[in-house]
């Protein structure tokens, strides 16, 4: 296609012209372990541009903005950055706030129990002698709760005020800063359609006084409406970038160019399960209603209905932040949230899943995304890591270790799931992460499930070891158990799934067979529902 | 054995050959007088209390670095109701240490509850406890100290075992009888547990590992040969430590404790009850404070509010020194022996030495603070190699 070719023509061009230019990023590159997150990534941004970085999870986008924003100091990465013309080598955040870019992250990184007006000035305290001067803290604050437009008194409780106000003040504490760009992460995600267009109003209100504004959106609708120009980001590269008048932006071109990608991985050929079609249903679950953990009122899970045959794979597409592991979580056990409520039917008959022990005991079994902190011990051993969930199996009557036993079980698992270690005795710490997710796996297959819930089971692993993971899949629903799978990776889904749940919001919005759907079609069915 | 698991076996023993190293300092500057059969006899009784107290310390500090701050306290507290029980009403003493036992039970209940279901931070809650149960020993007692107690309640940790049953045998011929006893017990617990393993190691290396655990039985038990042979304490104190070790080392029990050190969440998601691993831990902790109670009140002859002071922070420095990870989930209950022995010794060995006291609290500062020091920094350079 010559988009790089034409890429390097175009960034020569702007480089000449680099008055125009606010921020100008060169050829930035940065690896984590054998992943390149970005690969040789040119940006130019034009004062007053309102720019949006749209692309799937894992396309570079938060590793781009970590990079402005200084979170990732400069001898971490490759390539030059330049604000207003002059090289930054940022070592830390307040490096990156100082010469004027602010990030306002799609995580709030707002104080609850303080005010809206010591939130705004957290860090840059109005003081005299270190003496907090609070008159000039109100004004100031007033001043900038005003150009936001946010009809607040700043002294009122940044947990008292609503999702919409509270972005308004991450605003107001970036622009306090003296903020020449501004970068906003998924800034609509927790935004009703009136908050929303209240913030596009100040981002433009905001371009007429020159800040700059980086948007990352997955909603294109938004994107199509208020950007001047957008960024496609997939694997790390920039695909291309469009300009409003000159090129055509349209909603089709977006998505082909963010999901644009050959199958890179290899997925283990296995038997269709066309005949499961007629199966019964294994589990099932019905009306499943989730709250957030804090917030009040807010579904994160709502109304949701899935069934899951014998031998089946079960896959659950979505964006990050679309309630997969909230669920997954809850359903487990109740691990996450509150005011759970639905019911859960296995061959039929109810099922109450008030622990995870009662939750174990009914075959459920669940591999977290987050296998350093929910999945593994790590100061533990091997062994010990995969006994730990089925230690009554192990024990004489007397709930004494029978210690023999659990080392030919932890061998027998090295062994099967080719786990690479010294020895079973060895720290999980050490462990690669392919390595220890085969633990985690290991663990849970020990403790015997007939449902067996991945979520996202071969993050930051690599190919040999995925391939790996996806060949056991297979043989785990060979022999009868099913699996569902969330994974923020398309191609995994499409290549494991016999079906597919697509999920937004908190709900289900679309669910296919392998056979029917496409990354095109997953991709349109959640930006549909944004 | 390769050169890895070499240096792993000295990290692990570390603590023993400081432990040996520190006594032959001070029975080189005491000249002597350290490993006398009567100092040894009376190091023991001076240490009994501490040694129970972090046992159960132990435990706590497993399930993530928590401490129990109220043992001091719950020792009085229990002390003064049973010298209150035993002198003024003169209940019968077994009854009177199995309600006090009971006594130990509910106050772990009580801080358990805060600490595990309605999570309350331990440090608050065991910070509260101390307050309580010292004052409410003061109220027991109005203030007062009572005394003397029976004698047979005396024995149990100024007694020894042979005068305790009456034999009138030599003492040295009956407590070299008893070690021999032992001895045969552990080599055929040893060679049971050899022949249930798949690889041997070398049969001579077995050989002299047995020997040298049995000169070593010989060489302990020799003091008190000489002396008036085994406190009851020791043997109570011997059962205690191996029933610990065993329920952590080899019950799910124990298991469970070590992995909600380790990882609380992750032992959650395991199907762990952690609420309930919690609140045993703390009730156990309270019922090990009440037994030290009674040792204590044996031992000074008297039931006092002032008694335990300070005994939380030793039991908890024992842990530290005997190789606890201040995070949870490291450490062994032989740690906790270990390092209350240290601790004994040092104590025991600058008294005889006549170091004035503010001396003493000092070193014993830094000997903590270079424990915990030298666990940490070896920690974290073994992590630096790790990603080199």
């Amino acid at each position: 296609m010559g988009v790089e070719k034409t890429m390097n023509h175009k960034f020569v061009s702007e480089n000449k012209q680099y008055n125009e230019n606010v921020l100008e990023i060169c050829d930035v590159e940065k690896v984590f372990g054998e992943t390149k997150a970005l690969n040789k990534v040119n940006l130019s941004i034009k004062k007053g541009e309102i720019r949006a970085l749209v692309g799937e999870n894992g396309a570079g986008k938060s590793t781009l903005i970590n990079i402005l924003c200084g979170i990732y100091s400069h001898h971490k990465y490759t390539g030059k950055i330049f604000l207003e013309g002059k090289e930054c080598k940022f070592k830390k955040v307040k490096d990156s706030e100082d010469v004027g870019i602010s990030v306002v992250h799609q995580e709030f990184t707002l104080i609850p129990q303080m005010s809206i007006a010591e939130n705004v000035f957290l860090g840059n305290e109005k003081h005299k002698n270190f003496i907090i001067d609070w008159k000039l803290t109100k004004n100031k604050a007033k001043e900038i709760l005003d150009r936001v437009g946010l009809k607040e008194n700043g002294e009122t409780s940044v947990k008292d005020i609503g999702i919409g106000k509270q972005q308004l003040t991450e605003i107001a504490k970036a622009l306090n800063k003296k903020v020449k760009v501004l970068i906003l992460d998924e800034p609509t995600a927790a935004l009703n359609e009136e908050d929303s267009n209240n913030l596009f109003n100040l981002l433009l209100k905001f371009k007429e006084t020159g800040i700059t504004s980086i948007l990352v959106s997955h909603k294109l609708e938004e994107v199509m409406k208020i950007a001047d120009s957008v960024t496609i980001l997939r694997d790390g590269k920039v695909i291309e970038t469009l300009v409003k008048g000159i090129d055509e932006i349209s909603r089709n071109r977006l998505i082909s160019g963010m999901v644009g990608r050959k199958v890179e991985y290899y997925f283990p050929k296995k038997n269709s399960n066309t005949d499961c079609v007629d199966c019964n249903v294994f589990y099932e679950i019905k009306n499943w209603n989730v709250k957030h953990h804090n917030i009040k009122d807010k579904y994160v899970v709502k109304n949701l209905n899935m069934y899951i045959k014998k031998n089946e794979i079960v896959g659950i597409a979505g964006l990050a932040g679309s309630g997969r592991t909230e669920f997954a979580m809850s359903l487990f056990g109740k691990l996450y949230g509150r005011d759970i409520s639905g019911s859960v039917y296995k061959n039929g008959k109810e099922i109450y899943i008030n622990s995870v022990s009662d939750a174990i005991n009914n075959g459920l079994a669940y591999v977290s995304e987050d296998r350093k902190n929910y999945g593994l011990d790590l100061s533990d051993n091997v062994k010990r890591n995969i006994s730990i969930v089925n230690l009554s199996k192990i024990c004489t009557k007397s709930k004494i270790i029978d210690e023999r036993k659990e080392k030919e079980i932890a061998n027998y698992y090295k062994q099967i799931f080719n786990i690479k270690t010294n020895s079973i005795e060895c720290e999980t710490r050490k462990l690669s992460g392919g390595n220890q997710q085969k633990v985690v796996l290991s663990k849970w297959i020990f403790s015997n499930p007939d449902l067996l819930i991945l979520d996202e089971p071969t993050r930051g692993i690599d190919v040999a070891t995925k391939h790996e993971i996806y060949t056991f899949m297979n043989n785990l629903v060979k022999q009868g158990k099913s699996i569902i799978m969330i994974s923020s990776e398309m191609t995994e889904i499409l290549g494991m799934s016999d079906r597919i749940y697509v999920m937004n919001s908190g709900k289900i919005v679309g669910e296919f067979y392998n056979s029917e759907v496409s990354q095109e079609i997953i991709m349109e069915c959640i930006v549909k529902t944004s | 054995m390769n050169y890895l698991s070499i240096k792993k076996s000295i990290k692990q023993y570390a603590m023993t050959i400081t432990l040996i190293a520190i006594t032959l300092l001070f029975e080189f500057l005491t000249k002597g007088v350290l490993l006398s059969p009567q100092n040894i006899t009376n190091l023991i009784m001076q240490n009994s209390c501490i040694l129970l107290l972090s046992i159960g310390m132990m435990l706590c500090i497993l399930t993530g670095g928590n401490i129990d701050l109220s043992v001091g306290s719950v020792l009085a507290f229990v002390g003064a109701i049973n010298g209150k029980l035993i002198i003024t009403k003169e209940m019968p003493i077994h009854f009177v240490i199995s309600l006090v036992i009971f006594l130990g039970f509910l106050i772990g209940a009580w801080q358990g509850f805060w600490i595990a279901y309605v999570r309350i931070p331990s440090f608050i809650v065991t910070l509260s406890g101390m307050l309580i149960f010292r004052g409410l020993a003061v109220l027991t007692l109005k203030g007062m100290t009572l005394t003397p107690f029976p004698n047979i309640f005396q024995e149990i940790s100024g007694g020894f075992v042979f005068n305790f049953l009456k034999i009138k045998y030599k003492t040295q011929f009956v407590t070299y009888t008893f070690a021999l006893i032992l001895t045969i017990i552990y080599i055929c617990l040893q060679v049971l547990k050899r022949n249930k393993k798949e690889r041997r190691d070398n049969i001579y290396l077995f050989l002299i590992k047995n020997v040298f655990v049995c000169i070593v039985i010989f060489l302990c038990v020799t003091p008190f040969a000489n002396f008036k042979g085994i406190p009851i304490i020791l043997i109570i104190l011997g059962i205690i430590t191996l029933f610990y070790s065993f329920v952590t080392q080899k019950t799910i029990y124990g298991r469970y404790v070590y992995a909600v050190g380790g990882n609380e969440k992750a032992a959650k998601c395991s199907g762990i009850d952690t609420n309930k691993v919690l609140f045993y831990v703390y009730v156990n902790m309270s019922v090990l404070a009440a037994i030290a109670g009674i040792v204590f009140s044996s031992r000074t002859n008297s039931a006092s509010p002032q008694a335990g002071i300070n005994f939380e922070l030793d039991a908890v420095t024992s842990c530290y020194i005997g190789g606890a990870s201040a995070s949870g989930g490291i450490g062994t209950i032989m740690g906790a022996i270990i390092g209350g022995t240290v601790m004994g010794v040092l104590n025991n060995g600058m008294s005889i030495m006549g170091i004035a006291s503010d001396v003493q609290m000092t070193i014993k500062g830094i000997a903590l603070i270079t424990a915990v020091a030298f666990d940490v920094i070896s920690k974290n350079s073994k992590v630096i190699r790790n990603v080199v």
